[in-house]
């Protein structure tokens, strides 16, 4: 039950099919737009945000250039706190680490709250290849989980469905995997809400481990805090006999006094609201509250790689607040999943090549292209990452990677000249464009304002088509049409 | 070589343009202070708590036996911890003694006091200690009626921080839980208490 981004094929290819997808671009549209104006009118009740993003950029500066010593204290203060500390190279190290404890524990299932680590590292599929179920609780996450389909929003994964989709899939699912949907559900989002909870209370009371991620990890006192807005995280941080948090080793603030700034700077710049509904701190182990074994796991997963990135390095301030996705000119039309990874927009275009590295896979060194350079992202970064920047120098490193190859693009043009300058070349064009427009979308593609656009091109010029929407020729060149009409003067004067 | 030690050698070989010199101080941060609480706070808390359809009542020690009554109304089986005041605590409450999860779930309402409220943000601060019950005792039950004195109400979130004790556990709260997923709708109540009611007292 659940699916990858194994596979997405690079950035404008899948960018096209979603295109396409004119629901897509409403739902897309409506909630950046809403999202967009909810936080431009908090933000703009703090007299001194510049002064707060540039304290929240310099506080994440200084426990990246010393990130060695704070992890070391971070260890320390868990430990004293109670909390068990494992480490984790990679995503198999740390899946392996669940896994274990899950099973240590003898139990077949595990609540998670949504965390984006966690779907970095693929560890519900992990979990599920050793027969244990992870069941997703927050909403979003549970209609993403339950339609067998990907997050397309950091903030909100699950826009690219409306509510009658939502209803059909907790019809259809919930019964499968648990407590049934009433089966006169509407498809008003209360009634969905309520069906929700019924349908996890009975995991979140019943669960012996859950998986959570963090938005922070304080160095200074072993202090972990997640943000949310459901009560879904409570549940899982509170109910369980176990806890296990996956956390990021970016994830860190120096002191127990820094962390008032970025409690400051998430809430507004995510949700936009002056504060979210629900925010859990914990410490370790508190002896008659909440899960007595608590464990941490620091994740690295590439994240050294980008550390060791001068210009890239900056990314690592990240907060996961979405409000560059909410900006992005490019996110808004093209939606998540056209990234091909748990991070999409402005930072996912960033952050997922520096992850796993350039010049070895087309789609991870199309991301770095899948932008305008507008610099929207940076003006509303509450982290102030210069995300244009990084861009433009991840360009470079692509580029650097590929020397020495053909120039593509060149090719390509002459390529294109002389597909296009033959009418049953064209035709063939049109017909693989056809093919490839029906295993995108199963509907013929409409470039916006609804003309036709040719897919890839045959032949040398895929690769230039691939970036491009090539408009359809006219089934007639307008050298015949005026030899045929006597430009418009005769017979049938409007085009074939 | 563990995974610890090679993930800092990592780090470090990462921050080899980091002089060795350094220390993180030598890394300026210039942050806003914490903003003093004035007696307009409190004014701000009631209707910044009221903005996220919470129900906010202001009324005096007085008055409070009766707001309380009404703030309990339509709440059968009313869960208190076993610390809290006794002139909050009303007789037929059911005292929280490590009850079962189960057994929370059967409660329909729980009764608090909060550690601090937060003026700006209209949140109110649970630090769990005496009066606030463990952290399942106000996540199960379905209405949460929390108690607030002015004097706990400071202006702004760096205030709070100064004042909490980071080694307890600690839940912020600002209205009743919500969610936005489904298009975008909010809708107030999914998993927490679905209502919220705050008595400012004072
Ligand atoms: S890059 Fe900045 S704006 Fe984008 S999600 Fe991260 S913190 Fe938010």
């Amino acid at each position: 039950m659940s699916a990858t981004f194994l596979g997405t094929p690079a950035f404008p290819t899948a960018a096209r099919a979603a295109l396409a997808d004119t629901q897509l671009r409403r739902n897309l549209a409506h909630a950046t737009g809403t999202i967009r104006a909810k936080r431009a009118a908090v933000v703009g009740e703090v007299d001194e945000w510049e002064r707060l993003r540039l304290a929240g950029a310099a506080l994440k500066d200084r426990t990246l250039r010393h990130l060695d010593t704070y992890l070391v204290q971070l260890e320390e203060s868990l430990t004293r706190a109670g909390a068990t500390v494992h480490w984790a190279r990679d995503a198999a190290e740390a899946n392996r680490i669940v896994v274990d404890i899950a099973r240590v524990h003898g139990t077949d299932e595990v609540v998670k709250v949504k965390s984006m680590a966690t779907a970095e590292i693929g560890l519900n599929e992990a979990l599920e290849a050793a027969g244990i179920h992870a069941w997703e609780t927050d909403l979003a996450e549970l209609i993403v989980q339950l339609g067998e389909d990907l997050p397309s929003h950091i903030l909100v994964p699950a826009i690219h469905r409306n509510r009658s989709e939502v209803r059909e899939i907790f019809l259809r699912e919930m019964g499968r995997h648990g407590k049934a949907a009433p089966r006169d559900l509407t498809d008003t989002p209360a009634e969905l809400a309520a069906a929700a909870r019924a349908h996890l209370r009975e995991k979140f009371l019943r669960a012996k481990v859950a998986v959570s991620g963090a938005n922070f990890a304080v160095a200074e006192t072993g202090t972990l805090a997640v943000v949310e807005s459901e009560g879904n995280g409570r549940m899982c941080l509170t109910l369980p006999e176990v806890l296990v948090s996956v956390v990021g080793i970016e994830k860190l603030v120096p002191t127990w006094a820094d962390l008032d700034v970025f409690l400051q700077l998430l809430p507004r710049s995510s949700t936009g609201e002056r504060m979210n509904p629900y925010t859990s701190m914990w410490t370790g182990v508190t002896p008659g509250d909440g899960p007595q074994e608590v464990h941490v796991v620091l994740l690295d997963n590439g994240r050294t790689d980008v550390l060791a990135d001068e210009v890239g390095r900056q990314a690592l301030r990240c907060i996961r607040c979405s409000a560059c996705l909410n900006v992005c000119p490019v996110y808004e039309r093209t939606g998540g999943h056209s990234y091909g990874s748990v991070y999409p927009g402005p930072i996912g275009a960033i952050l997922t090549p520096m992850l796993r590295g350039v010049g070895h896979d087309t789609q991870l060194d199309s991301l770095p292209y899948a932008s305008s350079l507008c610099g929207a992202c940076f003006e509303v970064c509450p982290v102030r990452i210069d995300i244009p920047e990084v861009l433009v120098h991840l360009r470079t490193k692509v580029v650097d990677a590929h020397r020495g190859e053909p120039k593509v693009q060149n090719l390509a043009m002459k390529a294109a000249s002389w597909a296009l300058s033959d009418a049953r070349r064209t035709a063939a064009a049109e017909k693989v464009s056809g093919a490839v427009g029906r295993v995108l979308r199963g509907t013929k593609r409409r470039a916006p304002g609804g003309r036709g656009v040719l897919g890839a091109l045959p032949g040398p010029a895929a690769a230039w088509s691939d970036a491009r929407d090539v408009p359809v020729p006219a089934p007639e060149s307008f050298r015949a049409w005026w030899a045929r009409t006597d430009g418009g003067r005769r017979g049938n004067g409007g085009a074939k | 070589m563990s995974a610890r030690d090679e993930i800092l050698g990592r780090v470090r070989t990462a921050l080899r343009d980091v002089p060795g010199t350094e220390t993180p101080a030598d890394v300026a941060v210039d942050r806003p202070e914490p903003r003093p609480t004035t007696h307009e706070d409190v004014e701000l808390f009631a209707e910044r708590v009221a903005d996220y359809k919470a129900t906010v009542v202001r009324c005096t020690p007085e008055d409070l036996p009766t707001h309380l009554a009404a703030a309990l109304e339509g709440v059968p089986r009313l869960l208190a911890p076993a610390d809290l005041p006794e002139d909050l605590r009303p007789a037929d409450a059911i005292l929280d003694e490590q009850l079962t999860t189960a057994e929370l779930d059967t409660v329909d309402g729980v009764l608090t006091t909060a550690a601090l409220g937060i003026a700006e943000t209209g949140t109110i601060v649970l630090d769990h200690g005496p009066g606030q019950g463990r952290r399942a005792a106000t996540l199960v039950p379905d209405r949460h009626v929390c108690v607030v004195r002015t004097d706990q109400v400071v202006a702004d979130v760096a205030a709070a921080v100064a004042r909490l004790e980071p080694t307890r556990p600690l839940t912020w709260i600002s209205g009743p839980s919500a969610t936005s997923d489904i298009e975008l709708d909010r809708v107030e109540g999914v998993h927490g208490p679905r209502t919220l009611i705050v008595l400012l007292v004072g």
